[in-house]
């Protein structure tokens, strides 16, 4: 990775105007669909997402069914409008290794032993990408899982840290910032990027990637932001459901 | 595969008798509609659609590309669609089937074949370069009557997108390289634009069941349809495309009284569109 | 159920110690604490702590009326839909009427309702119905809805008192499957209070005096 751009400054400011502990703008709404059990609508920064749940429900083709639990099948879905490029529609290996990882990392979640031969499925939509797609879209789920009524040890939840503004010399970097949370131009020139995903309560990873240059020092660094982002946006992901449903419970009969 | 049970079937049956339907709605009337401009911002247009419960959303990408030699001064629109399985439950993964390819076509077909959009304007450099359009349409909630709410976002979508001069500069710089001609495409064009459209055709599609017709059928309706016609047509009253579907028949006066409907309901539609998109 | 406080929880909420409560339904128990494992409502009920879901499939109990929805029709049971997770199985040993060895289509098929009683749930979450016990029939005529099965008991209300007063102004035949599914019969005009009435009762929140709110609601818009 080279950056040509300044991506932070002395002071630890960003391009856009973030400090290094900072999120982007996230908004999140449960329960946006008719047809769907679950759903959840997110804005990460320019990222727009959506989740849809369906299930539990037999698994179809009955050779994957597993006699004993549910599994859990996320299909991460890019829309052709969602990139500066138009996307060939359909699934490309990128959005199989995601589909593949973040479903292995809810199944972790899911109380899948009570419902043997199921199938949980986990739609996951992006209608427009702007770095940290995953994260979103995992966060997405965690919260339309929640509003299907899926039983489950906690509520997932995605965030990234990374490192930016090293200098390179062949190879051989110095300097930089450890940051939260990696914009645009900071995932294009940065110069490493950890997304996680966590169960919030007990803080067990459930997906880490990482890819670029991180000292040890730095991978603590970025974890721990990472997770005390994680602990931020789940925040946001109760006060939505909360929101949805609190008409539900108001006085007691 | 959602079994529908006889008895729901049963019910809409004697209600379409008594001329009534299941949401109370008139024989013609439409559910509430929204259409949301602009909301997809790496798109080069976009909206959303809303038809009841039924939620689409579609995308205009634009590049640029080689005319096909029959047509070498004009652009080239490709639309696609995709029924995700976000969008209902009996929505499989996978490439697209028959009824998505259909459901492609006909909405391509209604802006194609009437001339909406003034594809000999979107010509760079006559036989060499010219714009593409993608129109992709994505279905997000399905509850019935698919064509006229991807119909109604592709078409609100064109009227939203800008042709992204700004954004493929470099490109356009490099083309007037190799082909000094487009100096002047460029010199009429310094900056993003809006689509070449005109006055669109608006598709209204009927069902036919236990011998009545409805328009904007909802699923339920859908799925005990016997018969399915979208007609679309222009501020004219003219008939711009039509499209039968499914295993039933319509008489040609069924016919002749849907076309005169869709006149009705497309002109408020066409309004709804308008004051969306500020045309 | 016992009266108490009631709150909205979500997955992965503390709602009790070990020390103070029993773990009842949705709920899992780590480290000595018990944790909702589903977004629904706290009950306590010493000595359990329940949560009851707000969303979710219908989870089968044995012994509940529910409505179901014949998948298909195979040479000695048919599949039948329950809105639970499975197609529920129901054998011919368990109708009233002598079915001959792949003759079963001439008795259900595809698409036809019937009211059934689950008969077990295995711990592979195998579901079985029958039909043989009183009152339960296939269903000809009238209309079904669909609910949150979480909803139910609020649909049937204290003692049946909802239902009472909605089968009393509508003049409908009602029957609410514990799955979430409500037949009602009657009159085109009654049928439809009662599918409005019922839409109220589902998305008011419970208040004091519901029951005599959709009263009211049924009292002024019916006859």
């Amino acid at each position: 990775m080279k950056s040509d751009k300044k991506l932070i400054d002395e002071n630890g400011k960003r391009l856009d105007g973030r400090g290094p502990d900072q999120l982007r703008n996230i908004k999140i709404e449960a329960g946006v669909l008719h047809r769907a059990d679950g759903s959840c609508y997110l804005e990460w920064g320019g990222n727009k997402v959506i989740a849809a749940v369906y299930g539990p429900r037999e698994a179809i083709p009955k050779h994957t069914q597993n006699p004993l639990k549910a599994i859990v099948k996320a299909r991460y879905n890019m829309a052709a409008f969602s990139v500066d490029d138009r996307k060939r529609p359909g699934p490309d290996r990128r959005s199989q290794e995601i589909s593949k990882v973040t479903s292995e990392a809810l199944e972790k979640i899911v109380l899948t032993d009570q419902f043997p031969r199921a199938a949980i499925d986990v739609n996951i939509e992006v209608l427009d990408a702007e770095a940290g797609t995953r994260c979103a879209g995992l966060t997405a789920a965690g919260v339309a899982l929640a509003d299907a009524g899926i039983p489950m040890r906690d509520i997932p939840v995605a965030c990234a840290a990374g490192k930016i503004g090293a200098e390179n010399n062949d190879g051989m970097f110095s300097g930089g910032f450890v940051v939260l949370d990696l914009g645009k131009e900071e995932d294009n020139f940065g110069n490493a990027d950890l997304p996680i995903a966590i169960a919030p309560r007990t803080n067990d990873i459930i997906l880490l990637q990482m890819d670029g240059h991180l000292t040890f020092d730095e991978f603590e660094h970025a974890l721990d932001l990472a997770m005390k982002g994680c602990q931020e946006i789940s925040k946001l992901q109760k006060e939505a459901l909360l929101r949805r449903y609190k008409s539900d419970v108001e006085v007691e009969e | 595969m959602t079994i529908s049970p006889v008895i729901k079937q049963e019910h809409l049956y004697k209600l379409v008798e008594q001329g009534k339907r299941a949401d109370g709605r008139q024989f013609n009337q439409y559910r509430p509609i929204t259409i949301e401009p602009g909301i997809i911002s790496k798109a080069e247009g976009s909206a959303r659609v809303r038809i009841g419960n039924t939620q689409v959303i579609a995308g205009i990408k634009m590049s640029i590309g080689d005319p096909y030699p029959d047509t070498p001064d004009s652009g080239v629109i490709t639309t696609a669609a995709e029924l995700i399985p976000l969008a209902s439950p009996d929505f499989e993964a996978g490439p697209p089937d028959q009824q998505t390819i259909e459901l492609a076509r006909v909405v391509d077909r209604g802006i194609r074949e009437s001339e909406v959009i003034d594809l000999g304007k979107l010509c760079i450099i006559p036989g060499e370069k010219i714009w593409i359009i993608f129109i992709d349409i994505h279905i997000i909630d399905y509850d019935g009557n698919l064509f006229d709410a991807a119909s109604l976002a592709a078409l609100a979508a064109l009227f939203n997108a800008k042709v992204p001069i700004t954004q493929l500069m470099p490109m356009l710089e490099k083309i007037k390289e190799q082909y000094p001609d487009a100096a002047g495409y460029l010199q009429e064009h310094p900056e993003d634009y809006p689509l070449p459209l005109r006055d669109p055709p608006i598709s209204c599609t009927f069902v036919k069941f236990n011998n009545a017709i409805v328009v904007d059928p909802s699923i339920d309706e859908q799925d005990i349809a016997e018969a399915r016609i979208t007609v679309a047509t222009d501020p004219k009253g003219d008939i711009r495309a039509m499209q039968k579907g499914l295993k039933g028949s319509f008489t040609a006066d069924e016919i002749k009284k849907i076309i005169k409907d869709s006149v009705i309901n497309g002109s408020d539609i066409r309004k709804i569109l308008k004051e969306s998109v500020g045309t | 159920m016992s009266k108490s406080t009631r709150e909205i929880v979500i997955p992965g909420q503390l709602v009790g110690d070990l020390k103070d409560f029993k773990p009842g339904r949705g709920t899992i128990v780590e480290n000595e604490k018990i944790y909702s494992n589903v977004l629904g409502i706290r009950y306590e009920s010493p000595p359990y702590i329940n949560v009851v879901p707000l969303k979710g499939r219908y989870d089968a109990v044995m012994g509940d009326l529910v409505i179901g929805i014949v998948e298909e029709a195979m040479s000695s049971s048919w599949l039948v839909d329950i809105n639970a997770p499975y197609p529920a199985l129901l054998h011919v040993n368990e109708v009233p009427w002598d079915v001959e060895f792949g003759e079963t289509e001439k008795f259900l098929n595809t698409g036809d309702s019937i009211m059934a009683k689950v008969l077990q749930v295995n711990i592979e979450k195998k579901l079985q119905i029958t039909l043989k016990d009183r009152n339960l029939y296939k269903i000809r005529g009238g209309h079904i809805i669909n609910v949150e099965p979480s909803k139910v008991p609020r649909i049937i209300g204290k003692k049946g008192s909802m239902i009472g007063i909605l089968k009393k102004y509508t003049r409908c035949r009602i029957f609410v499957g514990q799955n979430g599914r409500i037949w009602i019969d009657g009159e085109d005009k009654n049928v439809a209070l009662a599918q409005q009435a019922i839409h109220k009762i589902e998305e008011e929140s419970i208040s004091f005096g519901l029951t005599n709110k959709i009263e009211e609601f049924l009292a002024s818009h019916g006859q």
